[in-house]
């Protein structure tokens, strides 16, 4: 139980965490980007809209998203010609991308689920003021639905950034020095496996629990106008 | 598409130990969350605060740590031990159990907050008539409580297990014959990754359908069951 001996590592394991809040960062912006047209088109009343939507939201949501790793980074060996071809190779060749690439999809599929939720339950009356005072379809969205949304969707969104965040500990099997692959690193070198392991648990454990609080926060300042006046 | 070299059958087959690892985690997960619900609602403060602890730390760790901390770590951390007290001794668990034991443990935390509001919807009369009739705590949690509970219970654990069944995949990497590393075997050895992964995730997705139209059944007997 040699704790002292883990502060020489502490540089390293900076360096992993790192890694983990910036794949979890990078997927989590781009995959709430790419989030919002995707839970458009499945409300929308076209079938040629709805259905690409709906496939690519049930397969990642009903998939491991482990699966879908291995899928992208050793999957993309078997085209190889072909993405060389398209001068994409490079890209898929490097772990960091298929990891940024495969979790934003993933977080991309759940989170339109949870935006579409919450753009079906903005309340009737909030969408005919807006049309009342003029307004029109992207202006409608832009002022109306889409924040409503958000605050609606904000807790439930909270939990799958989280969420993300932990599952991003998956990217250390495909070979990423994220804070689980620097453990698992330096329990190769120094054989302590449950000391390093328990530390590294508990710093998950700190940053779930700093996001929790920040997201609690966001809340609140979401929430103030129906706030009580006291 | 799917021939990989006569390969296929063997992905294919490995669902048959995802399957048991995920229905035995998932019966873990049950008698964990029940146990869980039970004493977060206890007068015991001890009791209570360590369910609380239990689903805090769970959810706030990522499940692949508690896998690897389970399966390499807690082996080590008898040794040691015994290590010190002039034992030699070499601990090693089998991938099934390590798998089971984590992933029930885990899931455990998620089923106690689902049986945890499921206690909390049924009328607290129907426990004061219980006591009223004479009954002792054991006999009015089974002829009483369960019975409905589980009517409240059902859509939450159906849930839990969809999430705990894509959960088994993490498994593959201590070893365990399922359908992940069965793939991996097979793209390992045709040299088709792309094939064989794929073929994997449609397995998962056929898991993950028959259990939505299996628990829109269970709903349905359940809630029949539950009307008066």
């Amino acid at each position: 139980m040699d704790f002292n001996m883990l502060m020489g590592y502490a540089p390293r394991l900076l360096d992993g965490l790192w890694v983990t809040l910036g794949i979890t960062g990078l997927s989590v912006l781009i995959g709430l980007i790419l989030a919002v047209p995707i839970a458009l088109m499945r409300l929308s009343p076209y079938k040629i809209l709805q259905w690409p939507s709906y496939f690519f939201v049930f397969y990642f949501r009903g998939t491991p998203l482990l699966v879908q790793l291995f899928l992208v980074y050793y999957g993309s060996g078997q085209f190889r010609v072909e993405l060389t071809e398209l001068g994409l190779w490079g890209y898929f060749r490097e772990a960091y991308f298929c990891a940024v690439f495969t979790l934003t999809l993933n977080t991309c599929a759940y989170t339109s689920e949870i935006l579409r939720g919450a753009i079906q339950s903005v309340p009737k009356g909030e969408i005919e003021a807006g049309r009342a005072c003029g307004m029109s379809g992207a202006l409608l969205y832009r002022r109306i639905i889409l924040p409503s949304a958000l605050r609606t969707a904000w807790p439930a969104y909270g939990n799958e950034v989280i969420f993300l965040m932990q599952a991003s500990s998956l990217v250390s099997i495909i070979t990423l020095l994220d804070l689980t692959g620097v453990a698992r690193r330096i329990i190769s070198e120094t054989f302590a496996v449950y000391e390093v392991y328990l530390l590294i648990a508990a710093a998950y454990l700190v940053i779930t629990y700093l996001l929790v609080f920040l997201f609690k926060r966001v809340e609140a300042h979401l929430q103030r106008h129906v706030q009580s006046v006291s | 598409m799917f021939d990989l070299e006569g390969y296929a059958p063997i992905i294919i087959a490995g669902i048959k130990n995802t399957l048991m690892v995920g229905l035995s985690a998932m019966c873990l997960a049950i008698i964990f969350g029940l146990i869980g619900a039970w004493a977060k609602t206890a007068s015991n403060l001890f009791v209570r605060s360590f369910a609380n602890v239990y689903t805090t730390v769970v959810r706030g760790v990522p499940e692949l740590i508690l896998l690897l901390l389970f399966y390499y770590g807690f082996p080590q951390l008898v040794q040691d031990l015994a290590e010190s007290f002039g034992y030699e001794l070499l601990v090693d668990i089998n991938p099934f159990l390590a798998g089971t034991l984590t992933i029930g443990f885990i899931y455990g935390a998620f089923c106690t907050e689902v049986f945890r509001g499921a206690f909390a919807s049924i009328p607290p009369g129907q426990a004061e008539s219980a006591k009223a009739l004479g009954m002792s705590g054991p006999l009015m949690y089974r002829r009483i409580l369960l019975p409905q509970v589980m009517h409240f219970a059902l859509p939450g654990l159906g849930n839990v297990w969809l999430v705990l069944i894509k959960a088994t995949a993490l498994i593959s990497i201590i070893q365990l014959d399922e359908i992940m590393r069965m793939a991996k075997i097979a793209a390992n050895a045709t040299r088709e990754p792309f094939t064989a992964y794929f073929l994997a995730s449609l397995l998962f997705l056929a898991i993950t359908v028959v259990s939505m139209v299996g628990q829109y059944y269970l709903e349905k007997k359940w809630s029949r069951a539950g009307a008066h």
